[in-house]
């Protein structure tokens, strides 16, 4: 933990910290989106993104038997691909994801805090947490309470993503912002403060069940944020954008931003994570293209 | 423009007004429902049979083809579970659209292939026909190619012909309307989609008919349009993973064939072979593969059935 700020301290930075150029960042953010990738760099960008997926799963219809599937494919994605970087389910899967990936290396991820909306009393999404971290999960992703960020009760946000960090124990915290809730860049980048400060080891864009989710742009501004916290402090924490990331060409334009705004150091996934589904189907056919020298289809991967 | 850069003009007499300049089509592709310019942002000259030069027209990159071939699935499955009488209302439709505009056609068919005008004219009342013609085969086809199985057991079986998904069509060199209408209307008719590239050296006729379709409530990326080099898109599409079947009967060239043949059977591709002759049943049929369902004929007995 390399903050030493106290909850009011870190509200008060967060609420000094100066608003964002919108018409720069997005002019920056379709800058790196239009890169010429070539072939040899395409095929490493490729399998570094199967490596970097949260492979998600988060429907009221997910049952253990499709767990189990996303998890067999999650290890072995198709042929020599590699592994993703982990399974993402419901807390009610955790259990079932844990067995299913034991000794893979895959790591199991789960949401919690009453996902997707958050809006249930604190000691139920605290039970969350620590059921989620009971049943296996190596890693858990939170929602923020955009109802207080909103209100402008900041410093509730901030001491709730700190008991939820202490219920998680020793697995790792993704913070979701909810972007597409936030409604404004400059919300964006006082909430990434704040929860950077509060603990989180990786900020995320968004619950992928909102109107808008991760986009360019407000990924571009949140990988800023993550620079800038690190230069001040020392930590490093990751990024995930998730939702709405389904093609190949999209990965690698994310791929670009965090190259040239944060460098190689978050070139893994350790540090960098998309959460997303159907995107690895399209990897997988990219890839496949690459070898065969001809376009794939959906035939040729799994359906889910 | 001041009197002086005007030193003909001579008296009284006022100069006759310019004659007016005629808008020109911009000949692009029909990808998706939607005619854009080609990815690759490049065109080619297309010229009569005297070679006078009438139009460019875009020419088409793997890229286009690819992006064609994605409309064409995203199409299929809507495409195929429409009513097999949408489909004919649909393609009925294309006749009378094409018919509306029959004297346009002509013209056009004239200027790309040197036809007399009245030839011309009765090529494009054959291309209505032929649209009409396929537009009565969708509701029938089921009932000529599919049927009830006499089996040896409690079963009621049978067989039901299913659309084979998309299908690349390289239309006919030398015919450039009604050979493809001839080789797209059947490939639709039982609810694949397609995905078509356009006579080489005469595409304007077919980036017309386009608008044809684009007029007759057929839906978004069921036909797709490309002009371009046969030698360049074709082998994109004979081996793309995406695509079900190819129809090769515009490539003239017999190596060609034979390769994009070879690639397609890496898929398993349907391919139909250029010079393919046969009824518009056969058509129609090879665009098709079979379902057979056995449904214990206790439940069917149980509801008034006797099998």
């Amino acid at each position: 933990m390399g903050s030493i700020l106290s909850g009011a301290e870190a509200v008060a930075f967060a609420r000094s910290l100066p608003g964002v150029d919108a018409v720069g960042l997005e002019a920056r953010a379709a800058g790196l989106g239009t890169r010429s990738i070539k072939k040899e760099s395409k095929a490493h960008a490729i399998d570094l993104a199967i490596g970097m997926i949260d492979l998600t799963t988060l429907e009221g219809a997910d049952t253990p038997g499709k767990v189990r599937t996303l998890c067999a494919k999650a290890v072995r994605p198709d042929g020599d691909a590699p592994p993703v970087a982990a399974v993402c389910v419901y807390p009610a899967m955790a259990a079932t994801a844990a067995e299913a990936l034991k000794g893979s290396g895959v790591k199991v991820a789960s949401v919690a805090t009453g996902f997707p909306a958050g809006q249930v009393p604190l000691d139920v999404r605290l039970a969350d947490t620590e059921a989620a971290v009971a049943a296996g999960a190596d890693e858990v992703d939170m929602v923020v309470n955009r109802g207080a960020f909103l209100a402008g009760d900041l410093e509730r946000v901030f001491d709730e993503i700190r008991a939820v960090k202490a219920a998680c124990g020793e697995a790792r915290l993704k913070v979701i912002l909810e972007t597409g809730e936030l409604v404004t860049y400059d919300n964006v980048r006082r909430a990434s403060h704040l929860a950077m400060h509060a603990g989180a080891d990786f900020i995320k864009t968004s619950t992928g069940k909102v109107g808008v989710n991760a986009t360019l742009p407000v990924t571009l501004l949140m990988m800023q944020a993550v620079r800038d916290f690190r230069a001040a402090t020392g930590v490093q924490v990751g990024v995930k954008p998730a939702g709405g990331i389904r093609t190949t060409k999209d990965a690698i334009k994310y791929l670009v931003c965090v190259n040239e705004v944060l460098g190689e150091d978050w070139l893994s996934p350790h540090w960098f994570r998309f959460g997303a589904s159907s995107l690895l189907n399209d990897l997988l056919m990219q890839r496949q293209k690459l070898t065969t020298g001809h376009y794939s289809g959906p035939d040729y991967v799994t359906v889910d | 423009m001041s009197e002086q850069s005007k030193p003909k003009r001579t008296g009284s007499k006022r100069a006759a007004a310019p004659a007016r300049l005629r808008v020109k089509k911009t000949y692009k592709l029909y990808v998706g429902g939607k005619f854009p310019r080609s990815e690759s942002g490049r065109s080619y000259a297309v010229t009569g049979p005297d070679g006078a030069e009438l139009a460019n027209a875009a020419l088409a990159s793997r890229k286009d083809a690819r992006d064609a071939v994605a409309a064409a699935r995203k199409a299929q499955r809507p495409w195929a579970g429409q009513t097999a009488y949408l489909r004919g209302q649909i393609l009925y439709r294309a006749a009378e659209m094409l018919e509306g505009r029959a004297g346009q056609f002509a013209e056009e068919l004239a200027e790309a292939t040197g036809a007399e005008p009245h030839a011309a004219l009765g090529t494009v009342e054959a291309a209505v026909d032929r649209l009409v013609h396929y537009a009565g085969w969708t509701d029938k086809v089921a009932s000529v190619l599919g049927g009830a199985n006499p089996v040896a057991g409690p079963y009621f079986n049978h067989t039901k012909p299913e659309p084979l998904g998309v299908v690349a069509v390289v239309a006919p060199q030398d015919d450039p309307l009604l050979g493809l209408v001839e080789a797209v209307a059947p490939v639709v008719a039982t609810g694949n989609t397609a995905v078509v590239v356009a006579s080489e050296d005469r595409p304007l006729p077919a980036m017309s008919f386009a608008e044809v379709l684009a007029t007759s409530d057929l839906p978004g990326g069921v036909v797709n349009l490309l002009s371009g080099k046969v030698a360049e898109i074709a082998p994109h599409l004979a081996s793309h993973a995406d695509v079900n079947g190819v129809d090769l009967g515009g490539v003239g060239d017999e190596a060609l064939a034979a390769e994009l043949e070879a690639a397609a059977a890496g898929t398993l591709k349907v391919v139909r072979r250029p010079g393919a002759g046969g009824s518009s049943l056969d058509r129609v049929r090879r665009w098709v593969e079979y379902k057979t369902v056995w449904h214990p004929a206790g439940m069917a007995a149980g509801v008034g059935g006797g099998y």
